[in-house]
């Protein structure tokens, strides 16, 4: 089970107290309507599914129930960081060089 | 290819059997092939049997990254049955459930297909309501699958606990009779050595690191771990790892790749004679001709390539197998591992060319590609051979996300994920 930082509640806490929420940083077209076929297939249905570092969002569910964004490993699992929902994509990642 | 027969195994017995032949060779790459498999699991495998027993096409190599049938097709839990409900899927699951009948005497090789049956319970009013539906819906579709009692399940499959005083009790059940299980391993082998009879290339150890391509965008061959081969058709059959190869070809996919878990019991006496799924308390078992108990868990929520996944889901299948078999509490657990599944949006899978020319794949078929095997390999070689879809797979494209012309099973394991 992984173990989890909630950026809010600034603590690790178990997975089951979370629920995944898939790719993160997706923006939801501004007017649906008028989205063509392929920009609509983007936006709800490819994803990047990378093999390495994911984006990915978070909800705290059974704790402050609020989402958040995690960088995360999808080989080893392991997280490399969380932050709060509406901050932009890390530019820099903790532990990476230059 | 010798013939595997009960004389060649008397014959054998005579000579201290020294003189079976190895069932697939392992030849060095050549530079160049008509057809380039990416992928030995089944699927892969089946595909070149196919385009070299169907369409004459045997100047084809198979590339693993790692050894052949180490995918999914070596690590799921077996289970066969047709019993979906849109016309498409009944299409492709029973065009695979025909083959699954004749496929030991096509390729000489005992993949010990036994159609012993898959019943699936109900424990809810939706349950009933869905199971219903589905019932006719395959009977329409000439697809057998019948309702039963918790009287006549119980009957189907003794050790089954149908006391009304359990927390999700069991209301009836669907049962697909000619629904079963197979040898996994043996899927592999077997086509991997019709296949290399045929004069298929297998070549395992070999990753695919790159897709290049041609003046004009076509497929032009692949990078691997042993340099590069040149091929004018590529069809990619990676499973979990799709979105990572489709990608080299600069094809982005509708899949994400999940872990799933199955794990085993000790060895014991006959006592589970069919399949036995449920949806709502989440759990599926079989048991094999070794005895084990072979129990299936869900996927793990968040995507990964790690082929593990997390204990408490298997936690929680045995919760569910407990409750179901409350004689199964004090059983040992003998192994659990996990495979990467390929999930569709719509949970039904994807067998097309694509937008790269030359390029095919078959992929998405998720938690539940195992029973597919023969059918999905049979209209994929077809694909590849003829550069066109083959009726039964022609539903299934990739451009189907852009259309909405979805195929929305969203139960591809029967369990709801
Ligand atoms: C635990 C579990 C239980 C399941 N239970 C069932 C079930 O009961 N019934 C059912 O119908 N289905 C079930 N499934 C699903 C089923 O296993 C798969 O859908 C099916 O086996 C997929 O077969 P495949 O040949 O497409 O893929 P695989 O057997 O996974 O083969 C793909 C191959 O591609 C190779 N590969 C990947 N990347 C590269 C590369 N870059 N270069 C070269 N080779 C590469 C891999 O090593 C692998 O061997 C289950 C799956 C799991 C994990
Ligand atoms: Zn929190």
């Amino acid at each position: 089970m992984l173990l989890i930082h909630c950026p809010y509640c600034e603590e690790e806490r178990p997975e089951l107290e979370f629920r995944n929420a898939g790719e993160a940083h997706i923006a939801r077209p501004a007017n649906i309507v008028a989205e063509s076929d392929e920009d609509f297939e983007k936006f709800f249905f490819i994803r990047a599914n990378t093999k390495g570092l994911v984006y990915e969002r978070w909800r705290h569910v059974h704790g402050c129930a609020r989402f958040f964004n995690a960088v995360r490993d999808s080989v080893s699992d392991k997280f490399i960081m969380t932050y709060k929902a509406g901050e932009p994509k890390p530019k820099k990642l903790p532990g990476a060089g230059k | 290819m010798k013939k595997y027969s009960v004389f060649a195994i008397a014959r054998e017995a005579m000579r201290a059997h020294k003189g079976w032949e190895e069932q697939w060779s392992s030849p060095e790459p050549k530079k160049e092939y008509d057809v380039i498999i990416i992928g030995a699991g089944g699927h892969g495998l089946g595909t070149a049997y196919y385009l070299a027993k169907e369409h004459g096409i045997t100047n084809v190599a198979v590339l693993e990254k790692g050894w052949l049938g180490g995918g999914n097709t070596g690590r799921n839990t077996t289970i066969i049955r047709s019993n979906y409900l849109y016309d498409e899927s009944a299409g492709i699951y029973d065009h695979a459930l025909k083959l699954w009948d004749g496929l030991s005497q096509d390729l000489n090789y005992n993949v010990m297909y036994s159609a012993r049956g898959v019943m699936m319970l109900a424990h809810n009013i939706h349950d009933i309501q869905v199971f219903k539906r589905h019932i006719h819906a395959n009977r329409l579709n000439g697809i057998d699958n019948e309702w039963l009692t918790p009287e006549q399940a119980k009957e189907f499959c003794p050790p089954l606990n149908i006391s009304k005083d359990a927390r999700y009790p069991v209301l009836g059940a669907a049962l697909q009779r000619r629904g079963g299980t197979a040898r996994h391993d043996a899927v592999a082998w077997g086509y991997a050595r019709g296949a290399s009879a045929r004069g298929v290339d297998i070549i395992q150890n070999c990753e695919v690191t790159g897709i290049k391509r041609g003046p004009n965008g076509e497929v032009a061959g692949v990078e691997t771990a042993r340099g590069f081969i040149g091929a004018k058709k590529v069809g990619v059959v990676a499973a979990g790892h799709t979105s990572v190869l489709m990608n080299m070809a600069g094809v982005r996919m509708p899949l994400e790749s999940y872990p799933l878990q199955a794990l085993v019991s000790e060895p014991v006496k006959p006592i589970v004679p069919c399949v036995v799924m449920s949806n709502t308390v989440h759990a599926y078992i079989s048991q094999s001709d070794k005895g084990e108990l072979v129990i299936g868990a869900g996927t793990d929520q968040y995507t990964s390539y790690s082929q593990t996944g997390g204990l408490h889901i298997l936690e929680h299948t045995l919760d569910a197998i407990c409750e179901m078999f409350p004689m199964f509490t004090r059983m040992k657990m003998l192994r659990s591992w996990g495979g990467i599944v390929d999930v569709t949006p719509d949970r039904s899978p994807i067998l097309a060319k694509t937008p790269v020319k030359g390029l095919y794949v078959n992929c998405g078929w998720g938690t539940g590609g195992f029973k597919a095997t023969p059918g999905s390999a049979n209209v994929f070689a077809h694909t590849i051979a003829r550069d066109e879809p083959h009726p039964i797979n022609a539903p299934f494209t990739l451009e189907r996300f852009r259309t909405g012309r979805l195929i929305d099973e969203a139960a591809a394991a029967a369990v709801a994920h």
